[in-house]
């Protein structure tokens, strides 16, 4: 099902000042898939996802979207790709109905924005004047805008960057719905938490090459890390509860008062400190697992010095 | 073109809406033609050549006008649209970058029309203003000087990287060049040091060409101003697309 390519890149190279922004990376999406590129601050995202909307000029590599150069053919592109921008803005006194019917001028063939005003829930806000949205209803807007040509492929770039986490979450609804409606979409973010729940692929950048690109839990599993059982005990059984380390899985038993965290690695680690608990008796409450997450992968390909 | 007719639609309710430039543009000449108008009225005298104060100060009033919006409006709002990132959010879309900035032009040229219009009218049916010139070569020196002034706005757009610097530059332009350059106090009136300096600022060029040829002077009688100003308008749009930046 998801074969065909929709965005095709070879040795992107861009460089600022001598110092190479985006470094010789190459990468493919695929048609119907939400794509994400995360990265720390500075990693080069923006600077990738702005070449593949034409937007940029890169010195050397590279790229064709939907069959297409977005430098030389970019009028064609245009109007079957739908853009966010990470930073920009309308004017402070058009009104978001007006944003709408505007934008929806710019195409030869465009959706009902009428219809795009109730699927992104701006029906309150269509008379507001565009500086007086919030956040969530800004980044609603410009959703709308890049969904106005009913594009096949629509870049997000930080989306829910700056949003509180209700408004993070009916983000992520929107995004998906865009792919289930049969949509490729293109993300950036810095939020591991995002990227894991939304992105059927994601490319880990930094310092401006691709250090890792996979399924979230492809990089999970690959990544090798411990799983964790943590539990609370009741009474003073210590010595039962530090027999746990002879089991095959686990790697590690900590006792903090009365809880208890087992490290270990594999999917049978639960198993067997549950059972081990049942047939010694051991009374716990509370037991839930801690399963490594895209951040670990990201921590642990990235490094953990401070960045700016 | 649809996408050009809408945006020039909407950047014409948007002007409308912002308070401060909707003032100075449409208000503020009328105020002053009022205020004048009530303190000298307009009966001819030979301190103007056998035209009244009014007569005069439209045409004045006029080149007011054209600096208002060629270097208030279009340098403040392309800076400003340029900060924001609204220039970024409509050059991504299919809409080629001339479109963008002609609708702008466009609009600021309406609105300039539209403020001479309300003059001329309000000068006719209160004052009864008096034209002795040819209405062909007013129009075409209007939009000469409109245009010589939107270049300069736009190099200014071009030079100055926030809506703020902007704003400050250009009023610190402006104001200077209103009251020197006999657009909002009569030439006659100045000492004649400042006249002459006033010879330097673009202002003065328009001034003197609306005013001479509404009393009836030929085109050729201010070639220096007209060859002035067209070299403003091919300096300034030279100039301007090799420096213009759009974020």
């Amino acid at each position: 099902m998801q074969n065909k390519t929709v965005i095709k890149i070879e040795n992107l190279r861009k460089v600022y000042t001598s110092i190479a922004a985006v470094d010789d990376i190459s990468f493919e999406v695929n048609e119907g898939e939400i794509f994400g590129m995360v990265g720390p601050n500075g990693a080069g995202k923006t600077t990738t996802i702005e070449c593949i909307e034409g937007l940029r000029q890169p010195e050397s590599g590279n790229i064709k979207v939907l069959g297409l150069d977005p430098h030389k053919n970019e009028y064609a592109l245009r109007p079957r790709v739908g853009v966010q921008l990470q930073q920009s803005a309308l004017p402070h006194r058009i009104k978001v109905w007006e944003a709408l019917d505007l934008f929806a001028a710019f195409y030869s063939s465009s959706v009902n924005w009428q219809e795009l005003i109730n699927q992104l829930g701006l029906e309150e806000s269509r008379n507001l004047p565009f500086a007086r949205l919030s956040g969530g209803q800004k980044q609603r807007l410009f959703i709308a805008l890049a969904l106005i040509n009913d594009p096949e492929l629509v870049f997000l770039d930080e989306l829910t960057t700056g949003l509180d986490p209700q408004a993070r979450r009916t983000m992520w609804d929107m995004v998906i719905n865009i792919r289930d409606n049969g949509k490729t979409v293109f993300l950036t973010t810095h939020f591991m938490e995002e990227a894991e729940r939304l992105c059927d692929r994601v490319a880990i950048l930094d310092k401006g090459k691709i250090v890792a690109l996979d399924s979230p839990e492809n990089l999970i599993r690959n990544l090798g890390a411990e799983h964790r059982v943590v539990f609370t005990v009741q009474d003073n059984i210590e010595p039962n509860v530090a027999e746990l380390h002879r089991l095959a899985a686990v790697t590690l038993v900590e006792t903090i008062g009365e809880r208890v965290v087992v490290h270990g690695q594999g999917d049978r680690l639960v198993v067997e400190v549950v059972n081990f608990l049942s047939v010694n008796s051991i009374r716990f409450r509370d037991l839930r697992t801690e399963q490594p997450s895209l951040e670990d992968v990201f921590i642990a390909l990235t490094g953990r010095e401070m960045r700016n | 073109m649809h996408g050009f007719w809408k945006l020039a639609w909407i950047e014409m309710k948007l002007f409308l809406r912002e308070p401060m430039a909707a003032f100075f543009t449409l208000v503020f000449p009328l105020m002053l033609l009022f205020l004048f108008g009530s303190i000298y009225g307009n009966e001819p005298t030979t301190f103007f050549g056998g035209f009244g104060s009014v007569d005069v100060s439209v045409p004045a009033y006029t080149a007011m006008i054209i600096a208002t919006t060629g270097l208030l409006s279009i340098t403040i709002q392309i800076a400003s649209y340029r900060e924001f990132g609204i220039l970024r959010r409509l050059r991504a879309t299919p809409l080629r970058p001339q479109v963008i900035l002609s609708a702008q032009v466009m609009v600021i040229f309406v609105m300039t029309v539209l403020s001479m219009a309300l003059l001329i009218i309000s000068g006719k049916f209160v004052y009864g203003l008096r034209f002795a010139g040819n209405p062909v070569n007013v129009l075409l020196a209007f939009i000469l000087s409109s245009f010589s002034f939107f270049a300069l706005g736009f190099v200014l757009a071009s030079l100055l990287p926030t809506a703020r610097t902007a704003t400050v530059v250009v009023m610190a332009l402006f104001f200077p060049m209103l009251f020197l350059s006999g657009a909002a106090i009569p030439l006659e009136v100045l000492p004649k040091n400042i006249r002459q300096y006033a010879q330097v600022l673009p202002l003065t060029h328009v001034v003197t060409l609306l005013r001479g040829l509404w009393v009836g002077d030929s085109l050729i009688a201010h070639v220096k101003e007209i060859i002035f100003l067209s070299a403003q308008l091919v300096i300034g749009v030279t100039v301007s697309t090799k420096i213009f930046r759009w974020e």
